[in-house]
């Protein structure tokens, strides 16, 4: 076994978990304090990833793009919520779940139409660009590492708010009594408002974040939202700890398994046969995961309480 | 008869007369159409089974029609034929026979699993389940990954030939036809009732006794057998299979057909997708960012009409 | 006579709280039992676990001499236990008749037949219309369910408690919501019904209760705290002291 190849690959497993917790955290904000599904969240991944990398082209700075870049993301996030998602919440699954489908198109469409078809490459300042060696063959692009850092930061920083400040406090306790949050005369609106810009955030920053790797393209969120939701099925819906958890898992595992799935099967299989089916079977790992998880725990690993 | 069953009905008489009528004043491009519009209307059809009937919101469906296409695709790409002297000369029974059981094996494994949950859970868990059959298409390098795979023989059936377009559609049609006759036979019956009243009121159902887990994935399986039956359609009239027919987009837009059309009615699916394709080619014709004016179509009937269209034509609101 | 239902031991507890404290209870063959307590005493909560929607932490229900503590709802409701709900649980988008003619349909072992319209088949219509009529609503049998008015809902859940033919039936808070004139109604029927099924009835309506029920037992904080004849209840200082004392 190559361990450096191991230890690089379980370190992108965490960076993927960490942009998967990212995008699961304001879904699963979203959904377990508004009650509202939003499959549109991977377009607001997209959306900041296309935003940040116009800037970082017209700025010549991508962390400057940034830090305009996720407040914008926040303001799009508000504005759907006003527009398309406020209506919706006393409706049923099923229209919010259709209604942020035609959101996807629309978004699609106007990245398209404003920022052309092609997807665009954000460039890196040179001092992020580099890589760092760690010696024994380990050898990390310095921006994973930043990717790793900011991800560990904004989950704390995502913790932190949720179990010690007022405005957390009220995130929790709307999470598991609306109607008290409402009788303690707290203005709910402005509360799910607020979720749903940090949830609109959250996924931007996520898009931001993998675009000087990936480059922003208009179908980047598509894929991302389906990952995002076994992460949030297999955490439980509703749950931060979950979507953390279940981010890490999924990442790692999706990781690990595209890497060395073909040499742990050629352990008891031909290299030849182990050649065909690994892939196969690391496309739909995730998924069998998903489907061991569910079959013992329908609820998923952490399911929130009662609401 | 009220206005929706009637328009319903003229549809049908005018599907039934107008690809003759496009071929005769050269406007062949229009059967294609036709044809598309009704292998949807099956694919619609059936998801309306679960969707409509059973209020069960399946997010994957297009997962069917995928596995359904590649049951042609890939038995047609090997050059395999079947056994059996009676059925080899038409490898069409084989074809049709594969896509039907693999895609009703299909829902019977993961409707099990996806029937064990509600609400929200459901919808997402069957849209993960089709983007795992998505996924596992793409990894398959050797039938074309995500370029996808060109049949060069289409399925070969007594009395029809597929090679003709008149005669594609005219299976189609009658495909069609049989697929609204089963699904209305299902709900009017007992299974029907049990399942529609799971719908209404799932608690007082399993107070009544009804096993209504058994229910559910009975008709989960009904429908996606008959959604892969429109998927060996598909890839019959298309000769070009690729992942991207198992896209939840495609699954997100047979969704969007029942609700233009009307959810839980017989010819609702029917409607909604002869809808949903006139609506594309029209936009589409106009302009390449029609996916715009689409979506924004999509949003304004979901927030102001919740009876769809046939609710505006109608004059009367669901709710 | 002998216990139709039989419970031992029964406890359940959602975080903290005991909504079921050690709860012991036989019913009798043919008996009308109420259980009455003040609100949040579990009276709801303890039927959900006889009915299986909620399973118990700890105890045993027998039933027929069957253990089915952890039997499934639908198994329950096959071997003959039907409940009525408190907050009214029909089928609102179908007609009258198809919310009975489903508890009817119900009885005949399963329902995969696939092909005959189940509206067609006059057996299953006929004896729906006659539960329907028992219950004084066989004029509205195709008005859709939702047109309906509370009344009419609470007889039609009544109904199908009967058109389930469940040996065992218990109704929770079948007069919730009625006017004078419709629980008198109510109470009529409940009356014509005695003898012939086993009924656990719970109601906050102490008239009705104590002119309809053979045995009256007491919950108190998920706990019994007395079983007995109306005339013992009423006389029962245990009972006055924490329950009947402040009703007013």
């Amino acid at each position: 076994m190559d361990y450096a190849l191991l230890l690089v690959q379980t370190l992108n497993g965490v960076q993927l978990g960490l942009l998967l917790f990212l995008v699961a955290s304001g879904l699963t904000l979203v959904f377990g304090i508004l009650d509202f599904v939003n499959l549109a969240h991977g377009a607001l991944y997209m959306l900041g990833a296309f935003i940040c990398a116009w800037l970082t082209l017209a700025l010549g700075n991508f962390l400057i793009a940034m830090v305009i870049a996720v407040p914008v993301t926040a303001g799009a996030g508000y504005l759907i919520e006003r527009t398309v998602a406020r209506p919706l919440y006393a409706r049923d699954h099923l229209d919010q779940v259709l209604a942020t489908f035609g959101l996807i198109l629309v978004i699609d469409t106007m990245v398209h139409l404003v920022f052309g078809p092609e997807g665009i490459a954000v460039p890196l300042p040179a001092w992020l660009n580099g890589q760092l060696d760690f010696g024994a063959n380990v050898i990390l692009p310095t921006y994973r590492l930043l990717i790793i850092g900011f991800g560990i930061l904004t989950a704390f920083g995502l913790f932190w708010m949720v179990t010690y400040t007022k405005i957390g406090m009220l995130i929790r306790a709307g999470a598991s009594n609306r109607t008290m949050v409402s009788a303690l005369g707290i203005d709910i609106q402005t509360l799910f408002a607020f979720v749903f810009a940090l949830g609109a955030a959250l996924a931007g920053l996520a898009g931001m974040l993998i675009s000087p790797i990936t480059e922003a393209s208009i179908g980047m969120g598509n894929n991302i939202i389906i990952t995002a939701f076994v992460v949030i099925i297999v955490g439980g819906i509703g749950s931060m700890k979950g979507a953390f958890i279940g981010a890490m898992l999924i990442g790692l595992i999706d990781t690990l398994g595209r890497s060395f799935l073909d040499t742990i099967f050629a352990l008891f299989m031909s290299p030849a046969a182990a050649e065909t089916s690994a892939p196969a079977i690391s496309a739909m790992l995730i998924y069998i995961i998903m489907a061991a998880v569910l079959a013992v725990r329908p609820q998923g690993l952490f399911p929130p309480k009662a609401r | 008869m009220n206005r929706k069953t009637i328009t319903g009905i003229v549809l049908l008489g005018l599907l039934a007369v107008l690809p003759p009528i496009f071929i005769a004043t050269g406007n062949a491009f229009y059967v294609d159409l036709t044809t598309r519009l009704v292998i949807l209307a099956i694919a619609a059809t059936s998801l309306n089974l679960v969707l409509g009937y059973g209020g069960l919101v399946s997010f994957g469906h297009a997962a069917f029609v995928g596995i359904g296409a590649y049951a042609v695709g890939i038995p047609a790409y090997h050059g395999i034929y079947g056994g059996g002297e009676l059925i080899a000369s038409f490898n069409g029974f084989y074809h049709i026979a594969l896509a039907v059981i693999l895609s009703a094996l299909f829902a019977l494994i993961t409707g099990a699993i996806c029937l064990r949950t509600k609400g929200v859970y459901f919808i997402m868990i069957t849209m993960a389940f089709a983007q795992m059959v998505y996924y596992l298409f793409i990894s398959l390098e050797t039938y074309g990954a995500d370029d996808g795979l060109v049949i060069d023989l289409r399925s070969e059936l007594p009395l029809v030939n597929l090679d003709k377009p008149l005669q594609m559609y005219y299976f189609a049609f009658v495909s069609l036809l049989a697929a609204l006759l089963i699904v209305r036979t299902i709900v009017r019956s007992r299974f029907g009732m049990v399942l529609q009243g799971a719908k209404g009121n799932p608690e007082r159902m399993v107070t009544l006794g009804y096993n209504i887990y058994l229910y559910r994935l009975a008709a989960y399986v009904i429908s996606g057998a008959m959604a892969g039956y429109a998927g060996a359609l598909l890839g019959n009239f298309t000769t070009f299979i690729s992942p991207d027919m198992m896209d939840w987009h495609r699954s997100g837009e047979l969704m969007f057909m029942i609700i233009l059309g009307g959810a839980a009615t017989t010819l609702g699916p029917l409607m909604g997708s002869a809808a949903f394709i006139v609506v594309e080619e029209i936009l589409s014709h106009y302009t390449v960012y029609w996916h715009l004016p689409f979506g924004l179509m999509l949003i304004a009937i979901v927030l102001f009409a919740r009876g769809g269209v046939m609710g505006i034509i109608t004059g009367k609101d669901k709710s | 006579m002998s216990s139709l239902l039989s419970i031992t031991g029964l406890n359940k507890s959602f975080g903290g709280i005991k909504a079921t404290d050690d709860v012991n209870l036989d019913v009798l063959e043919g008996e009308l039992h109420a259980i009455i307590g003040p609100n949040g005493a579990g009276k709801t909560t303890l039927i959900s676990q006889l009915s299986g929607a909620l399973p118990p932490d700890t105890g045993s229900i027998m039933f027929n001499g069957q253990d089915i503590t952890r039997a499934p709802a639908y198994g329950r409701a096959k071997l003959g236990i039907t409940r009525s709900f408190q907050i009214t649980s029909l089928v609102k988008d179908m007609s009258v008749l198809d919310n009975i003619a489903l508890a009817v349909q119900a009885k005949q072992g399963h329902s995969f037949r696939f092909l005959k319209p189940a509206r067609s088949i006059a057996p299953l219509r006929d004896e729906a219309l006659t539960h329907l009529d028992a219950v004084g609503l066989a004029d509205r049998a195709d008005a859709p369910t939702v047109n309906l008015s509370h009344g009419e809902h609470r007889l039609m859940e009544i109904a199908i408690a009967l058109a389930s033919d469940a040996p065992l039936m218990m109704l929770d808070e079948p007069m919730a919501g009625l006017g004078p004139d419709e629980s008198a109604r109510m109470v009529t029927f409940l009356k014509t019904l005695k003898g012939k099924r086993t009924i656990v009835l719970i109601e906050h309506d102490m008239d009705a209760v104590f002119a309809l029920a053979d045995r009256i037992s007491v919950l108190v904080y998920g706990h019994i705290i007395a079983t007995g004849t109306p005339a013992e209840i009423r006389s029962n200082s245990a009972v006055r002291q924490a329950y009947l004392g402040e009703e007013d």
